[in-house]
């Protein structure tokens, strides 16, 4: 479809190494969640899964209400709140008080947001050195890649890629053992958390009645991360509230499991201001810093708005078969899958990337195994309608248009549509003279043969029959 | 009858077939002839106007029928579903959507559910494999039904293929506006149903068959793409 880049998309289809590594990856988390969903394991995932959306949708429709309970509990404990409306507002928070603070090094876990808004290279631009830590992150780091998925940012590499990325980037010699990869990461980032000045999270839940941000992981460098350095900052959008700490058990039970098929990640952190007197570890400094980079403009429509509920489990790209096909880095923004081909056009505009709306076949697998419900078919529909209408305001895409328009003419004018698709059958020699003139016929022959057009239809059919019974 | 526009220009022996099901169970069908299309392509193209005015003959050719009985879980799914969103700014039109969305029936579940009949005498020699189709799946939730029909036909034998459930690519207009990847979903599907040693995918869409066939025909693949009532007819 123009606009989108087919050039990259044929290049991920024939890439046979790639495809494998993108099949057999998404497989196993679908898999593993499979299995850790099924009616055994977890009887009442579908109750859970309907409890989530509500929990959600009740915070979403009161979101200024959570946000200042969360910010006065994050006041309480020591913490402060710091609201940025975009990325230049984030960086400029961290740049001041990197410099009051004389920091030169940041240690960063995993977090979508701060790749949201191109966290690190801000940084860079000022001589501040910000380390990813999660050993996929720290991998794309390296590659000067951005993550081919929400939850496995290195889905798409496989262990002789990280060789040659470890080799060139860190002068160690080519390894292809996974275990001894994992060894030559760990010696690299623990001289890094021993240095860093500053600790950089995201956030998968921000509790509003305790003021704590809760992060989840299976590596442990979140906790180093919020333990390490003298201080800690959070970064997470204003999605990501929920208003008590007993909601935690429907959405812990739900994000693992979904994400990976864990019933729970290795760590679950709540972290919730600095340290305290009398406690051992933990940061002389907290922060969390509320994200706003478009998402209020997602609150003034009462149904796309629950592309909010988004606990970024990822469980959408890993089901969606056109995901399988084309990867994470042919989506225009970090967000890929089904979940970025609905929020992206929200956040920068349908007419920005117009064919991403239409990169579905609206399979529904992405609905059916959503933790919070989202109705991303739904919400696809309503952003198709919404370029297409954005196009006619603009004064583009008339041919299709008009196409349209002729054919509802002449589905809702019957003796019409019967004769034209007797004319049809009746030129049908033509068709492969016509074929490559004609896009969408050149578009579906590029991959099948065209059905041929009954002789008799089924019109014809029954009308012969009436006459002749 | 609701035969749907592919099978009534493109497979018109499925409606055919259906007729025959549904007359040995001694219903009186009827075929409204102004019937065409129920609109689908315009809305999942993004122009539920264009949809809308479809949608709108729908109404009037089917306003009498006591049971609309469809060869097509996506087509039965746009009518019970979708008509609710086109004509959600139209009062009027939105309750004659309503009073006539519970009349729609896709083939396989009338079959089960108003006739009450699961073994239809038909007799098929055949090893066959059955692909879900999406909207028939997960928007009206029919897995089991057309499994328990074909598993009533003599001589046949239902081998299940790995993903049944994944999308077959066709997706309508995504066919031809992401050609390739359309392709390759189907291709995906065909590698599944090749693995089953299945001389025939069956499927209750047509339209997904129209997709697979494509293929299976430019690949010069030895199966046979069949929609349920094809094989419900077959003696």
């Amino acid at each position: 479809m123009t606009g989108a880049p087919s050039e990259t998309i044929q290049q991920t289809l024939d890439d046979p190494r790639l495809q494998l590594a993108i099949y057999s990856a998404t497989h196993r988390l679908m898999t593993h969640r499979a299995g850790a969903v099924g009616e055994d394991r977890l009887p009442d995932y579908q109750k859970l899964r309907t409890h989530a959306n509500e929990i959600k949708k009740h915070t979403i429709d009161h979101l200024d209400f959570y946000l200042e309970r969360f910010e006065s509990n994050v006041a309480a404990h020591g913490g402060k709140v710091v609201y940025c409306a975009d990325s230049q507002e984030v960086a400029d928070f961290v740049l001041s008080l990197a410099k009051e603070r004389q920091a030169r090094l940041i240690v960063k876990s995993k977090s979508m947001t701060t790749e949201e808004i191109h966290f690190n290279e801000h940084l860079e631009r000022h001589q501040l050195e910000a380390v990813e830590t999660d050993l996929g992150e720290y991998i794309l780091q390296l590659a000067h890649q951005r993550p081919y998925h929400i939850v496995a940012p290195a889905l798409h590499l496989t262990r002789y890629d990280v060789a040659e990325i470890f080799s060139k980037n860190l002068g160690v010699a080519n390894e292809v053992v996974i275990e001894k990869q994992t060894r030559i990461a760990r010696s690299a980032l623990r001289e890094k958390f021993l240095q860093a000045d500053i600790g950089v999270t995201g956030a998968n839940f921000l509790v509003a009645d305790s003021g704590a941000v809760v992060v989840v992981e299976n590596e442990g460098n979140a906790r180093l991360t919020t333990s390490a350095p003298k201080i800690h900052i959070a970064v997470a959008g204003i999605e990501k509230l929920i208003p008590r700490v007993q909601d935690l058990g429907v959405f812990l039970t739900l994000l693992g499991r979904s994400a990976t098929g864990q019933p729970l990640t290795v760590y679950t952190s709540f972290l919730s201001g600095p340290r305290r007197s009398g406690e051992v570890d933990g940061p002389d400094e907290f922060y969390v810093v509320l994200l706003d980079n478009g998402r209020t403009k997602l609150l003034a429509d009462p149904d796309k708005r629950q592309s909010l509920y988004c606990i970024r489990c990822g469980a959408c790209l890993n089901h969606c078969p056109v995901y399988r096909k084309i990867g994470g880095h042919n989506y225009p923004w970090v967000y890929s899958g089904p979940i970025g081909a609905i929020i992206t056009p929200q956040f920068h505009g349908v007419l920005k990337d117009p064919w991403l709306p239409f990169a579905s076949s609206l399979c529904g697998a992405c609905a059916e195994v959503c933790p919070v419900k989202i109705e991303i078919p739904k919400l696809l529909l309503k952003l198709r309608a919404e370029v297409t209408e954005a196009k006619r305001r603009e004064g583009a895409g008339g041919a299709e248009r008009w196409g349209f328009r002729m054919w509802a003419w002449v589905m809702s004018h019957p003796w019409i549509y019967l004769m034209l698709a007797r004319l049809g059958w009746r030129f049908s020699a033509m068709l492969p003279r016509i074929v490559p003139k004609v896009e969408p016929l050149a578009n579906w022959a590029s991959q099948r043969e065209i059905p041929e057009l009954a002789e008799t239809s089924f019109h014809g059919w029954w009308a012969r029959r009436k006459e002749t019974k | 009858m609701f035969v749907t526009c592919i099978v009534d220009q493109v497979f018109p022996q499925v409606g055919i077939a259906m007729t025959q099901v549904l007359e040995q169970l001694g219903y009186q069908v009827d075929f409204p002839r102004g019937q065409t299309c129920c609109g689908q392509p315009a809305f999942n193209s993004g122009y539920p106007g264009e949809a809308a005015t479809v949608a709108r003959h729908f109404l009037d050719v089917f306003r009498d029928a006591e049971f609309i009985v469809a060869p097509s879980g996506s087509c039965a799914a746009m009518i019970e579903h979708h008509y609710e969103d086109i004509f959600a700014n139209n009062r009027k039109l939105l309750e004659r959507a309503r009073a006539l969305a519970p009349r729609v029936w896709e083939f396989s579940r009338f079959l089960l559910e108003v006739a009450k009949v699961d073994d239809l005498g038909a007799r098929y020699d055949a090893v066959v494999t059955y692909h879900d189709s999406c909207h028939a799946l997960r928007e009206l939730h029919i897995k089991d039904g057309p499994r328990r029909l074909l598993t009533k036909v003599q001589g046949l034998t239902l081998r299940e293929m790995e993903a049944a459930e994944e999308c077959c690519g066709f997706g309508g207009t995504f066919s031809v506006k992401f050609p390739e990847v359309s392709g390759g979903m189907a291709r995906t599907k065909i590698d599944a149903i090749l693995k089953t040693e299945a001389g025939a995918v069956v499927s209750i869409d047509s339209s997904c068959l129209m997709q697979l066939k494509g293929v299976i025909d430019r690949a010069k693949l030895p199966i046979r793409t069949l929609h349920l009532a094809e094989i419900l007819a077959a003696r």
